[in-house]
């Protein structure tokens, strides 16, 4: 469950395009320490494909999708 | 009482903005009803597009900068002051001499400034050609080089001239190829996505150039740091790159004026992509890279905007209702194919632009452009 993940940190790029919510998680993961978890709020419909295919170019892990309604969460661990 | 409406930028924007309200007001800046005045730290205006060309040695320093003053309408006040914070609710620009400058309407056109020091060794290992400095540099470093690898990295996104890093990457090809040095010179292209561009029409028409010039890329490629003098690039992926001369776009950061009055959550002015207003104060208007609305951060858009922005003012101070709209029109030319072909792309929000084969004939178009753009600075192109 999502609301089980507790993420170290939130990162809200709602009403971003593309690429603005992958930069903003790249962004993020940079300074986040090992086995933080990390939240991504987006309605970009892209970030569903874009995120998990850097997450696994990068070697981190893809928790979860959750379908919000009118956004998407994206739970990520920093490996 | 006047109505004073100051920018804040020298700029594109600063001036066609300027420029398009002394032409749409000029019966109330003569009666004295309006008052109009532009902000800027430096006397110049850099044209920074053709900064690109400089490291070719294609264009020169005096071609790419013009005082500001020349370039407004005489009716236009200039003042070379840096604006420092601005406090909305009292409606005031606090100067880094001391000074306060009041306002009735204000428009932000303060640009992005390049953020080399936000990744470790950048600085001390990259070159980049976003200002005549860094291209004469760059022109030294290209005409002493005879064989190795030239990294092109896109670092950090958004920035200025979308396209410049594959247009630099096109030129350079056609540098060495036309010096007989092409064989002894590697070329790699890096792009922080999963593809070469972020929009799929320009990566679709790029990538078979590429790939026919032999310029090899990389994608999901993102530097974290890098060792100046092992000459590497170490990314957030764990990957490794070697270079002997990295062609760096750097990240871009807003001016600090913007988090002086928290107009954004990040770099960027929180804005309506239409009116162009600020949405976190009254009375403010944004142009160009200081708005963060979803296009591109590219002289078109500031070009585009400031006639949006100069009509609604000018409503405004008549009295009236402002109606023009921005529709996020945005055209850029991408030059450097072979030395000399061109396409261009055009789109409004929501479209996706669509390529016409490239050709001598836009590249000239390009060109003629760059030797009339201070027509557009002026407000008259």
């Amino acid at each position: 469950m999502s609301e089980d993940y507790n993420p170290d940190k939130v990162i809200d790029s709602r009403e971003a395009a593309c690429p603005g919510p992958l930069m903003d998680l790249i962004g993020q993961v940079k300074s986040a320490k090992s086995g933080e978890v990390l939240e991504l709020k987006t309605t970009d419909e892209g970030s569903k494909n874009d995120v998990p295919d850097w997450l696994d170019k990068a070697g981190h892990e893809l928790l979860e999708v959750v379908d919000q309604g009118d956004y998407w969460s994206i739970y990520v661990e920093k490996s | 009482m006047s109505t004073k409406i100051c920018v804040v930028g020298g700029g594109s924007g600063g001036t066609i903005v300027a420029n398009r309200l002394a032409d749409n007001l000029r019966p109330e800046l003569e009666s004295g009803e309006v008052e109009i005045v532009v902000l800027n730290d430096t006397p110049y205006q850099l044209y920074k597009p053709a900064t690109l060309y400089m490291a070719f040695g294609r264009s020169e320093v005096s071609e790419v900068k013009r005082p500001v003053e020349e370039l407004l309408d005489p009716r236009v006040k200039f003042r070379q002051k840096k604006a420092v914070s601005i406090n909305p609710e009292a409606k005031t620009l606090d100067l880094a001499s001391g000074e306060t400058c009041n306002y009735d309407y204000v428009v932000l056109t303060t640009g992005s400034k390049l953020a080399m020091e936000d990744v470790p060794g950048l600085k001390e290992a990259g070159h980049h050609f976003y200002g005549p400095e860094g291209s004469e540099e760059l022109r030294e470093e290209l005409a002493n080089f005879d064989a190795g690898k030239i990294v092109v990295s896109v670092i950090g996104v958004p920035h200025m001239c979308p396209v410049a890093p594959m247009e630099f990457a096109f030129l350079a090809d056609d540098w060495f190829r036309t010096r007989d040095k092409r064989d002894d010179v590697e070329i790699v292209y890096t792009y922080p996505m999963n593809d070469i561009f972020g929009m799929d029409p320009i990566a679709d028409w790029a990538r078979p150039l590429m790939e026919e010039r032999d310029i090899k890329t990389e994608t999901f490629f993102n530097p974290e740091k890098i060792d100046p003098d092992e000459k590497v690039i170490h990314t957030v992926e764990g990957s490794e790159l070697d270079f002997d001369v990295l062609v760096a776009i750097p990240p871009h950061k807003g001016d600090d004026l913007i988090k002086s009055a928290d107009l954004g959550d990040g770099e960027w002015v929180d804005t309506n992509q239409y009116t162009l207003e600020a949405e976190r104060a009254n009375d403010v208007y944004v142009i160009g890279d200081a708005a963060d609305v979803p296009t591109s951060k590219a002289g078109s858009v500031a070009h585009y905007e400031s006639g949006v922005v100069a009509d609604r003012l000018a409503s405004q101070a008549r009295g009236k209702t402002p109606t023009a709209r921005y529709d996020g029109k945005t055209v850029c030319f991408v030059d450097g194919v072979d030395g000399d072909k061109a396409t261009f792309i055009q789109f409004e929000y929501g479209e996706e632009p669509d390529l016409p084969e490239e050709s001598k004939l836009i590249h000239w178009a390009k060109h003629s452009y760059n030797e009339a753009y201070w027509l557009t600075a002026k407000g008259l192109l």
